[in-house]
């Protein structure tokens, strides 16, 4: 069975993409179409519970604000940093791991050793030590920071391809064949790594937003008037117990963000690398 | 063996001053000093402030009088805190983070491994199914969503355990240590499952089985080694999850660790704090890294005889 | 309803027989329903005899003892019955387990991968003591010992203590042949036990199980999909064909007379591959390549402090090739063939000696012009899936030299020239469009082969071109090869550790061993006349389909282990296992000096050894 076939017959898969699609629409289209803007304070329903008598469909939080408005947003905002982040590490990521697994030896090593050393560093410390530099606030600096954190895995799984490649037979065929590196590399290792690269992708979106979720949590990450995800549920954990549609809203669809991710990616690689039988 | 280690060992001192020194020379040459944000601070005052935190020194005197410092466990005087010695911090936090992270990692490794391994023996059987479920939401669920819920569950609503402050009991260890350890034991499961399902496939198996050995013998003596491989490995990064994790947790419930520090060091560019609370960890984690290393050289003879 | 299978066996004896399968039947739930692979299969096997039990690949055979012993994969449906002298045997539960590995024991194929990699060998033996003998760990690992000893394992003490990853292929089999020994067992069934290990070590691991059979009462059923491995052990053989038991006899018979076609062409192939015609030399003109005092070294990743070491795979090798010989290179594990291969065609680099491709040393030559020569020299290899790049179709593959060295030519055109080569390798067209792994493992390396005949390449190298595939996969590749050759007069270049290939093949034969040239004659003179002691052993450990021959030449089996290539012997490289090695072999390299009628030869006796042997054809059961 094709790969397609494979991905297209997987319920799981249908259901998942169908929920992400759906999510991301609403995200950018549902701000434009609500009653209601981001940060309209609204005096006759403070801190409202979900209902459609209020017009508030998920309800408000304590300054009034339309909670189902700022969720999408929330959703955007973590979308959105969660993609170019995934952009980021993949292009840092390839690039690293390309170059150490296919020209091996000690260049290899010494990369790969930075890699092991940064791998064992608790992440956040890098973004923490980035942020107290350069202060909070700046979202390119919040994109740079969990990007150059994203790439370490990628770069792992790349450079295990490139290595494992390097001595494949159709490589050795291709440059007995009188190929030169260009033409091998362009026509050979790259075809045979996107594969990879494409399903670590998928996999590193939701590591990503949760990252972000994390650091926004901490107040680390986005500010006010931007609202993450992350940050909505620190708002609503604060008014956990007598609000608690606030905390239980943005969480939900956080963690269904979550969730539809990591099955897409997990079933893009069943699909493309079908070991588990 | 014993070459192994030695040589896994040997590596550590150059790595902890590698990140001593990065982080020292990355805070000192960044843009902005610790004062700045202080408003309307006139020029005479803040350079003898800045002559009494020795700021006013070359930067490698300031380096070599910090490592120095070091040496004699002083971390400097906190930047922002007033007459606060960063290295009192550390020692007043340090505990509570340390019984956190240890238990959070015992737990793990004494909750996702047998659950692994049961998921991958009674494989596609309804146990199998929830556990691969509670693997799965661990992951997915970020611990400042599931730290806050079980607290309103457990100790608001349901009133058995305490939902914040510090006691060096087990009530109120509980929720955070089962928070911090969630999505590592989710891992860990996984880890093992995908591990065991693969050795189970093997050759070597097949003869295990063919000496008439009991399914608990061949799992047990021939299986769970190879299986346990992949998670040896991750031990590393479990640890560094840990320790990420905890900022979170100790934020949750109220506890008086050092994260905490961390987090408000970062908020108020307090350099001293940030840079020794880095120092610190980074330590652990290559401790925890060195036991990881030395764990999975006694799983795989191969790995001992290079 | 199957035909009866001929040659039935004469009648029942007094006592039950050890093993017995009685209408045993083994199936899978497949995607169209259910496929059985094993059919209804009756065998029967003795105390002390040996049975063989032979069919290609695919034919149910080790499907049948696996299910036999309780070892067929879960989703399997076993029916039927078996019994072990005499009693019924359970399908599964304590009763079985009991029994296996205790009185009913088996060898499987690899023994790398059958080892449990991270248990000392002693304690993987003793452990079956422990557990069906209920002895105490100490006592088993001592009774290790000497069941180490048993199976000629040198060293015992030492090699109790080891893991599998230490030791090489052959003790690493006798480890596992002293694990099913360990509790007297009534039955012990190999399966294809020495598929995978070299000649000469094949040959030592069948002397001892026939030793083993002669002992004593002990039953061997013998699985393997070459006949001529049974000629020197079996009493009996059984054929099996898609899963059905076609003929069943006494090994003479069976040999002599085979009935079923399925019997005779198993035979057929195993005498092609000894007993094919070689052609005479063609005449000899200017060396089309040469190679003189080729070395290649390898580093190993040491810790600095150990001082840097190498591997030398290959030292002062030298030969010529003229324009349409066939050379045949051959050479046990470590002898440097492969590292041979990939000097010539310089993806490996030479640490000394030159390479010289009509006339032009192809070392000194710059990346550019290196790359236009590249399209007379080109190379198949070993594994044919992983030589062809999974993410091109077959139209790709092989138009690739088409797009390096013809750039000329238009799309259509390209497409026309591989359709024709698809033909002319006897692929069906609509194969071009099919991607690797949907092509059997024949099909890829033809694929592998028309990419490089395409461009009509003066010289072929092909490195173990047909040791991953089946039998008679083996021989249409072959004679695809020799056709191509005819055709278009390219010169071959085979490395094979298969002598008989190679003789069907070549014109010459060069052997190798531990990186270093042993002997170099025309194919008539080196299997008639070997003159080098190893050329002789490595003749006499081919298995020939021949029960009046075979267990002789079993008895004589070269003794010792191949020296790893990190050590290479002082001296002579083969003195170490060479039954005439005198003083002078330990401490000086032989000479590579002629020996008459073109032939070389490396050995410090080799004139007095001639002589000793006289004019005598090995008892290879080669006609001259």
């Amino acid at each position: 069975m094709s790969s397609w076939a494979r991905l297209k017959g997987n319920r799981t898969v249908l259901v998942a993409g169908g929920a992400l699609v759906l999510l991301a629409v609403l995200a950018l289209l549902g701000p434009a179409l609500s009653p209601y803007a981001l940060d309209q304070l609204d005096w006759q329903h403070l801190a409202a519970p979900p209902g459609l008598t209020s017009g508030h469909w998920l309800g408000t939080d304590r300054l009034g604000r339309d909670l189902l408005v700022r969720t999408l947003e929330g959703v955007r905002v973590s979308l959105v940093i969660g993609v170019l982040a995934t952009a980021v590490s993949v292009v840092i990521g390839v690039a690293w791991g390309a170059t150490a697994g296919y020209l091996g030896g000690r260049t290899d090593e010494v990369m790969m050793r930075a890699v092991d050393v940064l791998n064992s560093l608790p992440y956040l410390f890098l973004v923490i030590v980035l942020t107290t530099l350069v202060g909070r606030g700046s979202v390119s600096v919040l994109l740079l920071a969990i990007g150059a954190i994203g790439w370490i895995t990628m770069a792992r799984i790349v450079r295990g391809q490139a290595l494992s490649l390097r001595h494949r037979e159709f490589i050795e065929a291709a440059v007995a064949a009188g190929g030169s590196s260009a033409h091998v590399l362009a026509r050979h290792v790259v075809p045979n790594l996107a594969g990879v690269v494409v399903v670590y992708a998928a996999l590193t979106l939701p590591q990503m937003v949760l990252f972000e979720s994390f650091l926004s949590f901490l107040g680390l990450g986005v500010q006010e008037p931007l609202a993450s995800l992350g940050s909505l549920v620190r708002d609503g954990a604060k008014d956990m117990q007598s609000a608690l549609w606030m905390l239980l809203v943005p969480a939900s669809v956080l963690i269904g963000l979550i969730l539809c991710c990591n099955f897409l990616g997990d079933a893009l690689r069943d699909a493309l690398d079908p070991r588990e039988y | 063996m014993l070459l192994y280690a030695v040589r896994r060992l040997a590596a550590v001192p150059p790595t902890l001053l590698a990140i001593i020194t990065l982080s020292f020379f990355v805070i000192r040459l960044a843009p902005g000093g610790p004062f700045d944000s202080e408003q309307g601070v006139a020029p005479e005052i803040r350079a003898h402030l800045e002559a009494a935190y020795g700021l006013d020194q070359p930067l490698l005197i300031q380096y070599g009088r910090y490592v120095g410092g070091l040496l004699h466990g002083r971390f400097g005087p906190s930047f922002k805190l007033r007459d606060v010695e960063v290295t009192d911090l550390i020692a007043q936090g340090l505990p509570v983070s340390l019984t956190l992270g240890v238990l959070a990692i015992l737990a793990a490794v004494l909750a996702g491994i047998p659950l692994g391994v049961l998921a991958a023996v009674r494989r596609d059987s309804p146990l199998d199914r929830l556990a691969t479920a509670i693997a799965v939401l661990g992951i997915a669920v970020p611990s400042f969503i599931v730290g806050p819920l079980l607290a309103l569950i457990f100790g608001l609503r349901l009133h058995w355990l305490p939902v914040a402050g510090w006691q060096p009991d087990a009530a109120h260890l509980v929720l955070p240590v089962v928070t911090l350890a969630l999505p590592v034991v989710a891992y860990i499961a996984r880890l093992t499952r995908g591990g065991l399902l693969e050795v189970l496939r093997a050759d070597f198996i097949r003869t295990a089985h063919a000496k008439g050995l009991s399914g608990t013998a061949v799992l047990l003596r021939h299986a769970l080694r190879p299986a346990l491989a992949p998670v040896v490995s991750f031990l590393g990064p479990a640890t560094a999850a840990i320790v990420t994790g905890s900022l979170v947790v100790e934020s949750v419930f109220g506890l008086p660790g050092t994260g905490r520090y961390l987090v408000e060091g970062a908020i108020n560019r307090d350099y001293t704090l940030v840079m020794g609370m880095v120092i610190v960890y980074g330590a652990l984690t290559l401790l925890c890294n060195l036991a990881a290393d030395l764990a999975y050289g006694w799983l795989d003879p191969r790995v001992r005889h290079e | 309803m199957h035909s009866t299978p001929a040659n039935t066996e004469p009648g029942a004896a007094a006592a039950a027989p050890a093993l017995e399968l009685k209408q045993l039947s083994v199936g899978f739930p497949a995607q169209a329903g259910f496929t059985t692979v094993v059919y209804e299969l009756s065998l029967a096997v003795r105390a002390g005899e040996c049975l063989g039990v032979v069919g290609e690949s695919g034919a149910g055979k080790s499907q049948a003892f696996l299910a036999a012993m309780g070892l067929a994969p879960r989703s399997a449906q076993v029916t039927g019955s078996v019994r072990l002298s005499g009693a019924e045997l359970a399908r599964e539960g304590g009763a079985l387990r009991r029994v296996r590995g205790a009185e009913l024991a088996m060898v499987f194929q690899d023994p790398m991968s059958s080892l449990t990699p991270h248990m000392r060998v002693g304690d993987q033996i003793a452990e079956v003591l422990v557990r069906h003998r209920g002895a105490s760990w100490r006592a088993g690992r001592r009774r290790a010992q000497q069941l180490l000893e048993r199976v000629h394992v040198g060293d015992a003490a030492r090699r109790l203590r080891q893991y599998p990853f230490e030791l090489s292929g052959g003790l690493r089999q006798r480890v596992m042949i002293a694990m099913a020994l360990a509790c007297d067992p009534v039955v012990l069934i190999a399966d294809e036990p020495t598929t995978s290990l070299d000649v000469t070590i094949q040959a030592q691991i069948l002397a001892l199980l026939a030793e083993l059979k002669h002992a004593g009462t002990l039953a061997i059923v013998l699985i393997t999909h070459d006949l001529a491995v049974v000629a020197g052990l079996a009493d009996r053989v059984a054929v099996l064909e898609r899963g059905r038991l076609v003929e069943l006899g006494a090994t003479q018979q069976i040999f002599a007379a085979p009935v079923h076609p399925a019997t005779r062409l198993l035979l057929r192939h195993a005498q092609v591959q000894a007993g094919r015609e070689s052609r005479a030399p063609p005449p000899r003109g200017a060396p089309l390549l040469e190679l003189k005092d080729l070395a290649v070294r390898f580093p190993l990743r040491a810790p600095a402090w150990r001082g840097r070491r190498f591997v030398t795979a290959l030292s002062e090798v030298s030969l010529e090739l003229a324009a349409g010989e066939a050379l045949g290179i051959v050479g046990e594990s470590g002898s440097g063939k492969s590292t041979l291969v990939r000097a010539i065609l310089q993806l490996v680099r030479a640490t000394a000696g030159e390479v010289i491709w009509l006339g032009h040393p192809l070392q000194q030559l710059s990346a550019r012009a290196l790359r236009a020569l590249r399209r007379d020299l080109q190379i198949i290899f070993q594994d044919p899936l992983a030589s062809l790049d999974p993410r091109m179709s077959v139209l790709e593959i092989i138009a690739e030299p088409l797009r390096l060295h013809r750039a000329q030519l238009t799309a259509s055109e390209r497409e026309t020239a591989v359709l024709a080569m698809l033909a002319r390798v006897g692929l069906p067209e609509e194969l071009a469009q099919r991607y690797p792994h949907q092509l059997s493992g024949g099909q890829c390396q033809r694929v592998g082969i028309a990419r490089a005949m395409i461009l009509k390449p003066k010289l072929l190298v092909c490195d173990e071109p047909v040791s991953a595939l089946d039998v008679a996969t083996q021989a249409q590749v072959i004679e695809l090869l020799a056709e191509l050759r005819r055709e278009s007069a390219t010169a071959l270049v085979i490395v094979s550790h298969n002598l008989a290939l190679v003789r069907g093949l070549c014109d010459r034969v060069l052997v190798l061993y531990l990186g270093r040239v042993l002997e170099l004659a025309a194919t008539a003179d080196l299997f008639a006349a070997p003159l080098h002691p190893y050329t002789r052993a490595l003749l006499e450990a081919i298995p020939v389909p021949d029960p009046a021959l075979q267990p002789a030449r079993l008895a004589t089996a070269l003794a010792g282990e191949l020296p790893s290539a990190l050590s290479a012997p002082a001296g002579c490289v083969f003195h170490t296992r060479c039954a005439h090695a005198v003083m002078v072999c330990a401490h000086t390299l032989p000479p590579l000096e002629p020996g008459g009628e073109g032939r070389l030869i490396a050995c410090h006796r080799w004139r007095e050894l001639r002589d000793a042997h006289g004019a005598t054809a090995v008892r290879t059961g080669y006609s001259s």
